[in-house]
């Protein structure tokens, strides 16, 4: 009996410090594992004009705007804690539009403006039919639209 | 504990096990997929793509389960020296390696007209990436031996050391800023419509019941090989 004791403690305890080791580590790759940056990151941080970086958040609603040639977009990026002005010209995903997320490489230029060389849509986990999107999206308005009660 | 390593035991229960598991596998797979591909509705954003969601994400699930009995069945082999569970580290190896590469595939085919790209580097693509590769080294591993148990024990090691990468795949979308969308069922409820999370789980569970039979089947047949191989090493034993 006593040499399997043995090896599920040796075992037990080999776990127990892959498990610690990892802990450790793992929060403290916080930063260098991030896929991007959100604007709030890029605020705190001061990021140099030129230096590239990728850049992640929400499109601000009612801030897209397309050039004349048709395939410049402007933008604003948001993480409902800060914003940043965001350029990209070429074709855009079919899920990228205002309120969904995006993720962009590029590097910011003198006057703070990103300029985006590649631009992917992020999804979020909500998944329902256009049906249900549709309703939701009625009754939110409605909800804006109704005058606040005072409560009791 | 040694009574059930018997083989005999384990074949009498295996048999019927791995017939029931096959059909009824079978049988809700197929509901669940024409279900989500037929009849559950297209999303609001993603449109017809979000089919796509019905195989990737039961595999995501199962091949992470079968991770943690890989796992299992390594900590079993080292502590227990138990025989049945070399066999069941050999037989879900290769399965759950099947299932990891269907999720990355399928994966990567909903990420090109969603996301925009087939690949990024972001937490959760690169850990699940990890545990394809784990599988592969446990195959890798417990095949490059003559000793069938050697095999076992040096990829038992290796099972147990993946483990870490468990908890890395299911939190990554939540320690890091990650491409891939967060959990969409947790304990808190589901934010996918019933309409589309029923026949999600139907195809889960027909999925799993269809690794269960063929890891059955596969235990199965590496206990008639070694009982073909202890066989043939008595015979040569009596003409020598």
């Amino acid at each position: 009996m006593k040499p399997k004791h043995q090896r599920l403690a040796l075992a037990g305890a080999a776990v127990a410090a892959l498990g610690i080791a990892a802990a450790l580590a793992l929060p403290a790759l916080q930063d260098q594992a991030a896929y991007f940056y959100a604007p709030a990151d890029v605020v705190a941080k001061g990021v140099a004009p030129g230096q590239a970086i990728r850049l992640g958040g929400l499109v601000e609603k009612g801030s897209l705007t397309r050039s004349a040639d048709g395939l410049t977009i402007h933008f604003r990026v948001t993480d409902r804690l800060e914003s940043v002005p965001v350029d990209y010209t070429g074709i855009v995903p079919d899920l990228f539009r205002e309120g969904q997320g995006m993720i962009a490489d590029g590097r910011f230029d003198a006057d703070g403006t990103f300029k985006a060389e590649t631009l992917l849509a992020k999804h979020d986990e909500k998944y329902m039919p256009p049906e249900v999107a549709k309703a939701v999206e009625k009754a939110e308005a409605a909800a804006k639209a109704r005058p606040e009660k005072p409560t009791p | 504990m040694h009574r059930f390593a018997n083989p005999a035991r384990f074949l009498k229960i295996a048999r019927p096990l791995t017939v029931a598991a096959l059909v009824l596998g079978f049988a809700l797979t197929a509901v669940g997929l024409w279900w989500g591909v037929f009849h559950a509705p297209p999303d609001y954003l993603q449109g017809e793509s979000v089919r796509i969601m019905y195989l990737h994400v039961p595999t995501a699930w199962i091949s992470m389960g079968s991770y943690l009995g890989l796992g299992i069945a390594g900590i079993t082999i080292l502590v227990w020296k138990h025989p049945l569970a070399e066999v069941a580290l050999e037989a879900l190896a290769p399965v759950g390696a099947v299932y990891a590469g269907v999720c990355l595939l399928t994966g990567s085919i909903w990420g090109r007209p969603t996301w925009g790209t087939w690949w990024v580097w972001d937490g959760r693509l690169t850990s699940m990436l990890v545990l394809f590769f784990l599988f592969l080294g446990v195959v890798a591993l417990a095949g490059a031996f003559d000793e069938r148990s050697r095999g076992a024990r040096a990829a038992a090691v290796l099972a147990i050391v993946g483990l870490i990468n468990l908890p890395i795949i299911k939190f990554s979308v939540e320690w890091w800023n990650t491409l891939h969308q967060s959990a969409s069922i947790t304990l808190r409820g589901s934010s996918i419509h019933p309409d589309m999370l029923y026949p999600l789980l139907t195809s889960a569970v027909g999925l799993g019941l269809l690794m269960a039979s063929a890891v059955l089947m596969r235990m199965r047949a590496i206990i008639a090989e070694q009982r073909i191989a202890a066989r043939r090493a008595r015979l040569a034993g009596d003409a020598a």
